[in-house]
């Protein structure tokens, strides 16, 4: 199978023959694989280096001159690093682009801290209007890149990541998916975390919903999902709760209980693999099961 | 100070382009429309450091007026250096853009024109500035996107500052683009020698080492500016660093 990285190429290649407004800019990540489309397209595939206060700037330039920007790096880079840029050079300028990460929170755990980007998302909510997608799946990649592109002039976090579910599910951008059906709460699988949500529901009677988009969020979607027990339990592929205030305002009008598990704010000094950071933070499906049945049951 | 006894011919040759400007609008209004704005003591000194390089850049070399503000092949001017915009203000309401009669509101709460400029909020103004080092990287986006429209014969201006040339920003784009040839794209650099750490051999080295076409002239003569705003510069982008009496109080 292919990554959610691949995908992003192949569809972004495909699309700039297309769509004109379209352009690329990136620095230096990724960007042996966008020869041929910077080859077809030298204008409007552009690799700045190893810049990414310019990456983003120049993305907001580019919006500014009419076009649909797509910018693309590692999320520590993209959005940690040129912060600043991200408030200002499209927020504040009242223009838009189409951010497009990779690595997300532990990809590349033997490359340590410096690679890892747990807080992405937890920032961007510092900041109106985003929309953020967290695909779990190429196929469901494709689709919110597509979505993404012709998504007007909005701001649109796509946040790709190593880590993908076996299947994909047919999502709806901007609606959580109902996958399964219980009474005894919500476990709510954000993107890569829903094969080990699944796993570890397995035989609970509770009600698992899927979200690929997580901002806006499907606040309807949740609430027709909570039945007679307001209880929600959010699995999250980067830092721990930052979805909860959301689930909060969904449920402001009753009583309800909310755990946000998700990547711990803590540095995490090891290195490994996927797998062993999951299992770390206590995200793999044995140790989900465990925190979901005792905050249920 | 130099003031420009040419403008008026000038801008008769290149009334086409201009024909919603004020014909009557003159260098020698401009204090006079920067003194409408009150609250003007915080930013006095930054503001008159630009406002030769503003004027000459309006009345005789930008392509763009208030009718054509919003067209897409208009010359694009990016405010980078966004402290001190009343004199950006002046030249603005002097040419037509804004109506004079809002600079006297300036800063209020209900005001469009803050001590740092709003483009949602200004007609004419191109980017919302005032945190240092953002103008030229959206100058750099703003160049590229016009070429990859074709509309090669727009030109992009970015006005920085000497202290804001610290910003680490500034010279990722100007790698950037002396390298990448981007021809449309035009930087002025007002040094008022306010930079803490001073720029040792000069500003211009900086971008002639990149790869930009450089000029340095004195900011308060308008023939100088002029003749370096408007030299070719093929296949490069092209800086002008317009030296102005250093900086007070600071």
């Amino acid at each position: 199978m292919d990554t959610m990285r691949d995908r992003f190429v192949a569809v972004t290649t495909r699309l700039l023959d297309e769509d004109p407004r379209l352009a690329v800019v990136l620095a230096d990540i990724t960007a042996a694989a966008f020869t041929p489309a910077q080859e077809r397209h030298p204008d409007r595939v552009v690799n700045v280096g190893i810049r990414e206060q310019l990456l983003i700037g120049a993305a907001g330039g580019l919006a500014l001159s009419g076009m649909r920007p797509i910018a693309h790096t590692f999320a520590s880079f993209l959005i940690e690093r040129p912060f600043e840029q991200v408030k200002l050079d499209l927020v504040h300028q009242g223009v838009g682009a189409v951010l497009v990460s990779a690595a997300g929170s532990y990809d590349w755990p033997a490359g340590g801290r410096t690679h890892m980007s747990p807080g992405d998302v937890a920032l961007l909510d510092t900041l109106p209007d985003w929309t953020v997608h967290v695909p779990g799946h190429p196929d469901e990649a494709e689709q919110l890149l597509r979505h993404a592109y012709a998504d007007g002039d909005r701001n649109v976090y796509v946040r790709l990541s190593a880590h993908q579910n076996a299947a994909p599910v047919a999502v709806e951008p901007g609606r959580f998916s109902t996958v399964r059906t219980g009474s005894r709460g919500v476990v709510l699988a954000v993107g890569p975390m829903l094969d080990a949500v699944l796993a570890a529901t397995e035989g609970l009677d509770v009600t698992v919903l899927y979200a690929a988009t997580v901002r806006p969020f499907d606040a309807a979607g949740l609430r027709a999902a909570v039945g007679e027990r307001a209880e929600v339990v959010l699995v999250e592929p980067y830092l721990a709760g930052t979805s909860a205030n959301e689930v909060h305002e969904a449920l402001a009008d009753r009583p309800h209980r909310v755990l946000g598990l998700g990547v711990p704010r803590e540095e995490h000094r090891h290195y490994g693999s996927i797998a062993e950071h999951l299992a770390a933070y206590g995200l793999d499906a044995p140790a989900l099961r465990e925190r979901i049945g005792t905050f249920l049951w | 100070m130099t003031t420009n006894a040419t403008a008026g011919s000038v801008t008769e040759i290149r009334s086409g382009s201009r024909a919603q400007a004020r014909p009557e609008a003159r260098f020698e209004d401009l204090p006079a429309l920067m003194a409408l704005m009150t609250g003007a003591e915080k930013h006095g000194p930054a503001a008159t450091s630009t406002l030769d390089v503003l004027w000459v850049l309006y009345d005789r070399v930008l392509r763009v007026g208030p009718a054509t503000a919003q067209e897409q092949d208009r010359d694009r001017f990016l405010l980078s250096k966004g402290h001190g915009p009343m004199a950006y203000y002046a030249v603005l309401a002097a040419k037509g853009f804004i109506d004079p009669e809002v600079l006297p509101s300036f800063g209020g709460y209900d005001s469009p024109l803050g001590h740092h400029p709003d483009r949602t909020l200004v007609p004419g103004v191109e980017i919302s500035s005032g945190s240092l080092g953002h103008g030229l990287p959206l100058g750099v986006g703003t160049a590229l996107g016009l070429r990859a429209q074709g509309l090669t014969d727009a030109a992009v201006w970015v006005l920085v500052g000497d202290a804001e040339f610290d910003e680490g920003s500034n010279h990722e784009a100007v790698a950037f683009a002396g390298s990448y040839g981007l021809e449309r794209l035009h930087v002025v650099v007002i040094d008022n020698s306010s930079a803490t750490h001073g720029w040792q051999g000069g500003i211009a080295q900086r971008f002639a080492a990149a790869g930009w076409s450089t000029a340095t002239v004195d900011g308060r003569d308008h023939e100088a500016l002029h003749r370096a705003f408007t030299a070719e510069h093929p296949g490069r982008p092209h800086v002008v660093v317009a030296r102005v009496e250093p900086k007070e109080n600071h």
